[in-house]
């Protein structure tokens, strides 16, 4: 599977892991409420760990974990819920989270430039049609008049 | 006024690049219609009962000459030949067709304008005081700040998709005329105990279905803070601001129910932590605050003699004078009202022609400027005394000069059910009909300041909570009825219209609105309001009036 990486179109090594699967090696995505419970069982893990949050998730509640984090993905139930945008501007800003962000889920691709302003640096959107789509959408402006992440 | 410079005119020319894409994308079937619904409601794109709406941002009311020539023309080339100014100082279209909207927008941004914002779960447009720069009661101009607002705002990455709508007023006079306590957030300039100049912040206010007062949130807040505090309570409100139901979803209900005080302790806590980030320079200011300079005023223009003598001359002049100028802090200077509420014209609605002409008597009267107000006028706010006859004259001819501004028939009235998709019930329909009832201008100008507010819905885009007499649309089983509330006002002594009794059928509006003024006249005291009496005397002796018949 292909995703946008720092705008240019790459294959994707991570795999999500649903609550109810078994862990496995290699680098994978765990849910918020499953991070959360089962964290101390991954120090050892062998591979690159990941978080999956929801709008109603807070990020400060993984704040001391992102060191360990190398991404965090932004799972979006409904593209106007813009929770999620906000939660991408703490991670960044307050938390100085250097790792990946990622836009998965029911976002549009037409909200790519916005994601990007508040510190979000990868998609991976519903199909791969998107993708050439989405990767134009990121040059949308030139200009912006606010300070943000980028 | 504010002129853009390169990058202001890059983003408007890229934003009409986006939205053409993705109207193409859209009659191509390439994005769902879900998607594409908030994404013209971002451009000001409504689909209506008739055919799609079309709302223009007039940044705080204020409009060059050149903008409204081009207004004239899009009315004319892509809509039937008229344009209506809203309740929030824009401007709407009733017709235009879908695939040409992005040749709107287009021809919009040629003359420094756009539609961003103007509809969807958004920061909108800023509103403020028509009479912003120009009258003795100001503190400080808010229309520089106005401005800084705006910018921040246009295209904010954060804050897009917002639980629900978000509107913004800003006040620099002592007497509100912006409807601050009504906004999600209202903004004050006042002078601290040291004699410096801030923002008083109220946060909370708003109409619609739930009518509430805006509670102060922070009585002085320095300039330089003011855009980290709004990112502040941005980011607080998009946060936990309730998304599961959308009559809940205003901040005004996430203020309610966290309670001030927790919501204030919230914001101060995320404000700490990003005032010292971002503050807005005193160079910035002061970059934008020359942008709204003074015009160049004649120092002799109280000199003038003839002006004293037009008036003994011609009463209806005089009339005009008294009700449709007001007083400027330059002596010699008056402020102008063009009414857009003649009798057989609907509240708020220009044609073409007229707002050719306008434009016109803009440049040859007013500096070539030109207000909306929230009262759904317009506003030439410096003419000249000696220039007044001549003006009244011409606005005469295009029926302009109706002499009822701040009288019953000055009424604020939304399209209603004749061209909005969510009315249930007609409103310019009885507009017409109370008009043509209180023809008498006499009679009219004896009643004196009594507002109308009218909105054929629960949505109140015509704030009838906040009228004194207040006139809302109600559907019963497929009929139209009407629920009148009295009392209402959103200037200082801002208050929630309380109701009448029963909803009247349609045909008794007019009837029941006479036989409310019929009171007044009889009971009140001498030079008493008529929401003065209403506070005085509360609703009884009205009811009992209005429903003897009952």
């Amino acid at each position: 599977m292909q995703i946008i990486k720092n705008k240019q179109i790459v294959d994707d090594s991570w795999r999500t892991i649903a609550d109810e699967d078994n862990l496995s090696d290699g680098d994978i995505t765990l849910s918020f409420t499953r991070w959360q419970q089962h964290k101390q069982d991954l120090l050892n893990h062998n591979g690159k760990l990941g978080v999956r949050i929801s709008p109603a998730d807070s990020v400060a509640d993984i704040a001391d974990d992102l060191a360990t984090l190398q991404l965090i993905e932004l799972d979006f139930p409904d593209f106007a819920d813009g929770r999620l945008f906000s939660q991408a501007w703490l991670l960044r800003n307050r938390y100085g989270y250097q790792g990946e962000i990622r836009a998965t889920g029911h976002y549009m691709p037409d909200q790519v430039f916005y994601l990007s302003r508040v510190g979000v640096d990868a998609f991976s959107p519903e199909n791969s049609e998107r993708l050439a789509m989405e990767l134009n959408n990121l040059n949308d402006f030139t200009v912006s008049y606010q300070q943000s992440v980028n | 006024m504010y002129q853009y410079n390169d990058d202001d005119q890059t983003l408007v020319n890229e934003r009409v690049a986006q939205f053409r894409r993705q109207t193409e994308q859209f009659l191509k079937g390439e994005i769902t219609d879900d998607q594409f619904r908030a994404l013209r409601l971002r451009n000001g794109l409504y689909i209506q009962t008739h055919a799609p709406m079309l709302r223009v941002a007039v940044p705080y009311g204020l409009l060059s000459s050149k903008q409204i020539r081009k207004i004239a023309h899009i009315a004319r080339t892509y809509d039937k030949g008229y344009c209506h100014f809203t309740t929030r100082q824009n401007i709407q279209f009733n017709w235009p067709k879908l695939e040409q909207v992005p040749d709107i927008l287009a021809e919009l941004a040629e003359v420094q304008m756009h539609a961003i914002q103007t509809s969807g779960n958004c920061i909108r447009n800023t509103t403020s005081d028509h009479l912003a720069g120009v009258c003795a009661d100001e503190i400080e101009d808010p229309r520089p700040y106005c401005e800084i607002i705006r910018q921040w705002s246009t295209l904010h990455p954060e804050f897009d998709y917002l639980p629900r709508k978000f509107k913004v007023a800003v006040s620099g006079a002592s007497h509100d005329r912006a409807a601050t306590q009504f906004h999600d957030i209202g903004i004050h300039l006042v002078k601290n105990d040291a004699g410096e100049i801030g923002f008083k912040i109220l946060v909370g206010g708003g109409l619609g279905r739930t009518p509430v007062i805006g509670q102060v949130i922070k009585p002085y807040l320095e300039k330089k803070h003011l855009l980290s505090y709004l990112d502040a309570i941005l980011r607080i409100y998009n946060l936990f601001g309730r998304r599961d139901n959308k009559y809940k979803a205003r901040i005004k209900i996430l203020v309610k129910e966290s309670g001030l005080e927790n919501f204030a302790r919230q914001v101060e806590q995320e404000w700490q932590l990003i005032k010292d980030t971002h503050e807005l320079s005193d160079a910035r200011i002061e970059a934008i605050k020359a942008q709204f300079i003074p015009p160049a005023y004649q120092a002799d223009a109280a000199q003038e003699g003839s002006f004293a003598v037009q008036q003994q001359a011609h009463p209806a002049f005089a009339t005009w004078v008294k009700h449709n100028t007001v007083t400027h802090k330059v002596a010699g200077y008056h402020g102008v009202f063009l009414s857009l509420k003649a009798p057989d014209t609907p509240p708020g609605d220009m044609t073409d022609t007229q707002l050719d002409t306008v434009a016109d008597l803009a440049d040859r009267y007013s500096f070539g400027e030109v207000r909306s107000t929230h009262r759904q006028n317009l506003l030439f706010a410096d003419v000249k005394q000696a220039d007044l006859f001549p003006l009244w004259q011409q606005l005469d001819a295009i029926k302009l000069a109706t002499p009822n501004i701040g009288t019953v028939t000055d009424m604020i009235c939304c399209p209603g059910l004749d061209f909005c998709s969510l009315a249930n019930a007609g409103s310019i329909g009885i507009a017409k009909e109370i008009n043509e009832t209180l023809d008498d201008m006499d009679y009219l100008h004896d009643i004196g300041d009594v507002k109308i507010n009218m909105s054929g819905c629960m949505n109140g885009c015509a704030h009838q909570s906040v009228g004194h007499i207040g006139i809302l649309g109600v559907d019963k089983k497929g009929v139209e009825w009407y629920q009148l509330t009295l009392g209402g006002s959103s200037e200082n002594e801002a208050a929630i219209g309380e109701r009448l009794g029963p909803s009247v059928a349609k045909h008794e509006v007019t009837q029941a609105v006479t036989t409310i003024l019929d009171v007044y006249v009889k009971q009140r005291l001498e030079d008493e309001s008529f929401l003065d009496m209403v506070k005085r005397v509360g609703i009884d002796p009205f009811k009992e009036q209005v429903y003897a018949n009952h």
